[in-house]
């Protein structure tokens, strides 16, 4: 018997798991059939899960975070008990803007805090106040980019313009003039560097070295109704992810996502980001970044609680959500270690110990408690060196200069 | 005109004809303050000057994410706007989801004054995907017409046979392959267009 679930996805590079799932057949050997739903707005997305017209969705993390604290439209618990991926973003910005940037690009991806500052005063040479298109508020990609310019003493509600607009259109808006540069996941970034109109300026990467980014959300209820079906899901993801993170199978991977029904951009610009392959000026060489988007390795799917409070606590940062011990509670419960846990216990995936740790402590690679097989964790720092202690957020959310 | 009626609504869309399909309805039901914006450049500004009441939108426009973004930092909008009327009203919710209506309402407006428009949305909605449908079906038989009317014309040519016999010879093929004419059709000019028929 197989049993059907339906999936909301947005097109992009980071659907690969849940792609690969469905047609390298991952799902059919646990008995599943995934209906992969394409989806052009996060708003939608969000509420054919929300409104139950789809199962799961592939989602921004902090969004599930956001619907859970009842920060975007219709409140709804909402559980993530996997990641589909780590990072793959990148800054990009309008050519004229990026040629106040040091041009070397090595040099400026590799020194997030000097480009950062070089960002700042290239602020003031523009002819409007930068307009940068975010693929919405409660994005990865936002917090990271708040994250970015606020190490530099920019406001990003006051300095900048963050536009909203969905990841399709970014590149529509860069050519109409309408925005001056933005933040997405791949593709889009690499659609504006080769269509000649823009240029790195950032890689999600180097800001946050294990950034989280989309996770497999479903409504906690339907999570907690459906056991078996979850655990079976979680399952064919974590292979499909193996097959994912293996070189060898970048190209085809790149093929299959360039399908219409899934990112419907051409396979070598979709490529660039699973091979860690990026061009970041059109016409020039790749500049390699291996850690560029990372499905499987170093325990990537495992959700790590004090990931989702870091996401809240630049929630409270930004005045987005009101701090209370409630709310950060709530919020730490989206992500579900415990069900991952289960739904892989009987497999050979390294499962770490903990449920939440530092995040930003790891320098360099370090081989971490596992309840089995080895597992190492790659470095995760915040560029700018800061620590987050999920068990002292307020200590944390102190430490930042206060821009007005 | 009743006071029920002095609701002022914005459509958001793309296509001409939806809107219109939309708009009409509302008139005909009595509502008389509708405009029509397309989701393009600057509409977020254009929507905030007009301070609507209710915003009728695609649940498939890729701009709703900008939409929401505006109705939840608009100083001009002061008041909160929801989704969908009567949260609790699944049949509803799932009828507009189906039909592709996303609908935001300003909090307060009460929601026997804001049931009948979405309603009459969800139908026009649903309306209009079914004239979509019925002129895309025009459209194919329109060119299916042309394929077989080639293939006809190379069978006259290469085989000296009557319009009349050219048809019978390609549905009989069609009947023996267990295939639409159409195909039978393209097939035979794309063959004959590799052999060089010339026609």
């Amino acid at each position: 018997m197989t049993t059907n679930l339906r999936i909301a996805f947005l097109p992009l590079t980071d659907v690969a798991v849940l792609a690969v799932a469905q047609e390298r057949g991952f799902a059919e050997e646990e008995g599943l059939s995934l209906d992969l739903v394409r989806t052009t707005s996060w708003a939608t997305l969000r509420d054919r899960l929300v409104y139950g017209q789809v199962q799961a969705a592939h989602m921004l993390a902090p969004l599930a975070v956001a619907v859970t604290l009842g920060l975007s439209q219709q409140p709804a618990a909402l559980a993530a008990p996997y990641k589909l991926n780590v990072n793959g973003n990148m800054l990009v910005m309008a050519k004229d803007f990026a040629a106040a940037l040091d041009p070397d690009l090595a040099g400026r991806l590799a020194d997030p805090l000097g480009t950062a500052h070089d960002f700042a005063a290239a602020i003031g040479l523009w002819r409007r106040k930068p307009v940068i298109g975010v693929v919405h508020r409660f994005s990865s990609h936002a917090l990271m980019l708040r994250y970015w310019l606020a190490s530099a003493g920019v406001d990003p509600d006051r300095d900048v313009v963050l536009r909203v607009l969905p990841p399709s259109l970014t590149v529509e808006a860069l050519h109409a003039g309408e925005i001056d540069g933005f933040i997405a996941g791949e593709p889009w970034g690499s659609a504006a560097v080769e269509a000649g109109l823009a240029e790195t300026v950032a890689v999600g990467e180097r800001i946050w070295r294990r950034g989280v980014e989309k996770v497999l959300a479903f409504r906690q209820n339907w999570m907690e109704e459906n056991p078996e079906t979850v655990d079976r899901l979680l399952r064919a993801l974590v292979r499909a992810a193996a097959w994912c993170d293996e070189p060898d199978n970048h190209s085809a991977l790149a093929d299959l996502l360039a399908a219409p029904r899934y990112v419907d951009q051409p396979a070598d610009l979709i490529r660039r980001a699973l091979a860690g392959e990026m061009v970041n000026r059109a016409g020039e060489p790749a500049i390699p970044n291996p850690d560029f988007m990372l499905f499987s390795r170093e325990a990537t799917p495992f959700p790590w609680r004090s990931q989702a409070l870091w996401i809240y606590s630049q929630l409270v940062r930004w005045g987005m959500v009101e701090h209370s011990t409630d709310s950060a509670a709530r919020a730490g419960a989206v992500f579900r270690p415990d069900v991952f846990r289960r739904a892989l216990a009987g497999s050979d995936v390294p499962m770490p110990g903990a449920s939440m740790k530092l995040e930003g402590a790891v320098h360099s690679p370090l081989a971490v408690g596992s309840r089995k097989g080895d597992l190492t964790l790659g470095p995760d720092r915040f560029f700018d060196g800061r620590v987050f202690d999920p068990e002292r957020i307020d200590d944390y959310l102190a430490g930042f200069v206060q821009l007005r | 005109m009743e006071f029920g009626h002095s609701m002022r609504i914005v459509i958001i869309d793309d296509s001409g004809l939806r809107a219109t399909v939309l708009e009409e309805g509302l008139r005909e039901a009595g509502y008389d303050d509708i405009h029509i914006v397309p989701p393009r450049g600057a509409f977020v500004a254009r929507l905030e000057r007009m301070a609507p009441d209710v915003v009728l939108m695609d649940l498939g426009s890729p701009s709703r994410d900008t939409l929401e973004e505006m109705l939840s930092v608009s100083r001009a909008l002061a008041r909160p706007i929801a989704m969908f009327v009567d949260q609790s009203d699944e049949a509803m919710i799932g009828a507009a989801i189906d039909a592709g209506v996303s609908a935001y309402v300003v909090d307060g407006l009460r929601k026997e004054r804001v049931k009948p428009v979405l309603e009459l949305a969800v139908r026009r909605f649903n309306a209009f995907a079914r004239i979509q449908a019925e002129l895309d079906e025009a459209r194919n038989a329109l060119s299916d017409r042309k394929v077989i009317d080639r293939a006809k014309s190379i069978l006259m040519a290469q085989r000296n046979l009557s319009e009349q016999d050219a048809y019978t010879l390609l549905r009989s093929s069609a009947m023996n392959q267990g295939k639409k004419i159409v195909d039978v059709a393209q097939a035979l000019i794309t063959a004959s267009d590799l052999l060089g028929g010339g026609l």
